[in-house]
């Protein structure tokens, strides 16, 4: 076992080595620009782009003229957005959402906002979904888009997205869905689950980083999204810009990996999901973040009361996790997300994401179990509100000097 | 973000972990901080009769940064003086630990975390508490 263990597949995943076999020809051999219509060498890139293209439509149940190369899943969330507000803004100007969202997609909104947009954005339940007879309630005639991911980066709650595409439709909106997190871990199908737009990304399914691509519809309805990227109109002209070949077919393969592997990946992982979160449960006053039920089989987010996320992960320098602990990031501010759930901010604070993967083995998850056990015993004997809490003082009781 | 070799230390190895009796009058007490905010500190000082801190003990909610600021203030606190010890400011801690600019608050809450317990102390003897002139946040 190769020390630090990494458990932080929902930011990246280690690329399969299978995905960069295929790829090398495209960096050197096979180097063409595939929109160089002339010669062998863009006939043999755009061969590459069109197998690929195959492989990663029928991940997702599509067909191949439906999905449009991107450089990741950011710029597929802001070429829907974006792009769907430019084309049907004359129809309304109306785009409904949710705050748990990636900020790829609401600091698109936030942009379209200042273009004339309204955005509605959801609130969600305590187990991180979003009510559908709120959804419901917000639909109106202006209504062109509903974009509502598929399933959260942070927490991992997958959300019912038939019920919210078939609000959408009823009300004549698209239904876009981030699915970054959800594709080649379930099954996602765009026609079942009537999806118009769909983001999504090589570098979360085992293919390489810098590039992604956005599903279109193109029939029932045929959907149009207005380039936001000008040039020499790529991607039937919705994405400018040569494409990035040796990418794309790591991308291709990365799916057609995910296609074979998805079902049999996916029991394993939450096999292994649930061991992990069973013994961390295990400790007292530790809670599990978002809804049990509905969610993606790799992810478990862990509150581990009274001890703080960043402390607690340089306790555990064996494991590579994230945190919602705002001293995690920049802002000082904790997780947007969890705190939508309405997890007080010490609970954000002390809370853990744990991302396996592929590559996960059992031996790892048993010594990251045992890792974080030691953290949260060690940590919590440093900290004084362990130390009120078990004598019996109220917390909330107390008036803290906000600082 | 990586850590320095001395808040490595501190965290690995905290000193003074622990708690005073704080029914004790000789026993000043400073709890600053705020859950919500993520982080809190708990800090300690048993002075005698010459008004020398002979023992510093804490407890901290926090990030790996506001671990180490505490336990080095505890280090630094036994044996100074009370008036030595109000003279602890912030950026000697932060020079000491090599804190990066996003970690300065959990060295202005150690320094707070002392002048509380310093005026917990004064307090229980019949002193006035003395007012902090610097203003941190």
């Amino acid at each position: 076992m190769n020390l630090p263990i990494y458990l932080d597949n929902n930011a990246t995943t280690p690329m399969d080595p299978r995905v960069l076999d295929v790829m090398i020809p495209y960096f050197t051999q096979k180097f063409g620009n595939a929109a160089s219509r002339n010669h062998a060498f863009g006939w043999v890139a755009e061969e590459g782009v069109d197998y690929a293209r195959e492989q990663v439509a029928r991940l997702i149940g599509a067909s191949e003229k439906e999905i449009i190369f991107t450089s990741g899943a950011t710029e597929a969330d802001n070429l829907a957005i974006k792009g769907v507000f430019e084309m049907y803004k004359d129809k309304g100007n109306h785009i409904i959402t949710a705050v748990t969202e990636h900020k790829a997609v609401l600091d698109a909104c936030k942009h379209i906002e200042k273009l004339g947009a309204r955005v509605t954005y959801l609130p969600v339940k305590e187990d991180g979904l979003i009510d559908l007879a709120e959804l419901e309630a917000a639909m109106s005639k202006e209504t062109i888009l509903v974009s509502i991911m598929y399933g959260n980066n942070e927490i991992g709650v997958i959300q019912p997205v038939k019920e919210i595409s078939a609000i959408a439709h009823k009300y004549g909106a698209l239904f876009m869905t981030d699915a970054t997190q959800a594709v080649g871990k379930i099954p996602v199908d765009v026609n079942t689950d009537g999806i118009d737009l769909l983001a999504f990304t090589a570098h979360k399914i085992y293919g390489p980083k810098g590039v992604g691509a956005l599903y279109v519809r193109r029939k029932g309805p045929r959907v149009k999204v207005t380039a936001q990227m000008d040039g020499g109109g790529h991607e039937r002209g919705m994405r400018s810009g040569t494409l990035n070949v040796p990418g794309i077919v790591g991308f291709g393969k990365a799916c057609e990996l995910c296609f074979q592997e998805m079902e049999s990946e996916a029991k394993r992982l939450s096999a292994l999901r649930e061991r992990l979160q069973t013994s961390l449960l295990e400790l007292e006053e530790s809670y599990a973040n978002g809804n049990q039920e509905h969610r993606l089989p790799h992810v478990a987010n862990i509150s581990f009361k009274y001890v703080e996320g960043e402390g607690l992960m340089m306790a555990m320098k064996d494991l590579a996790v994230s945190s919602g602990s705002a001293c995690t990031s920049a802002s000082l501010e904790p997780s947007y997300v969890l705190k939508s759930l309405g997890l007080s901010d010490d609970l954000a604070h002390s809370s853990i994401r744990f991302g396996l993967g592929r590559f996960t083995t059992d031996e790892e998850v048993d010594h990251a179990i045992a890792v974080t056990k030691k953290a949260v015993t060690h940590l919590r004997e440093l900290s004084p509100l362990w130390e009120m809490f078990k004598e019996g003082i109220d917390l909330s009781k107390i008036e803290w000097a906000e600082h | 973000m990586a850590y320095s070799d001395k808040v490595i230390d501190h965290y690995t190895n905290p000193r003074n972990v622990g708690t005073l009796d704080k029914s004790s009058h000789k026993v000043g007490t400073g709890l600053v901080g705020a859950p919500e905010c993520g982080d809190v500190m708990r800090l300690q000082i048993e002075v005698n009769d010459e008004n020398v801190i002979t023992d510093a003990k804490f407890k901290t909610f926090g990030c790996g940064s506001a671990i180490a600021s505490s336990s080095l203030a505890t280090e630094w606190l036994k044996g100074k003086s009370i008036d030595d010890a109000m003279k602890i400011d912030n950026m000697d801690i932060v020079e000491e630990l090599a804190l990066p600019p996003v970690k300065i608050h959990c060295s202005v809450l150690a320094e707070d975390a002392i002048k509380a317990a310093i005026n917990d102390y004064r307090v229980k003897n019949g002193l006035s508490p003395i007012e902090t002139a610097k203003a941190h946040h």
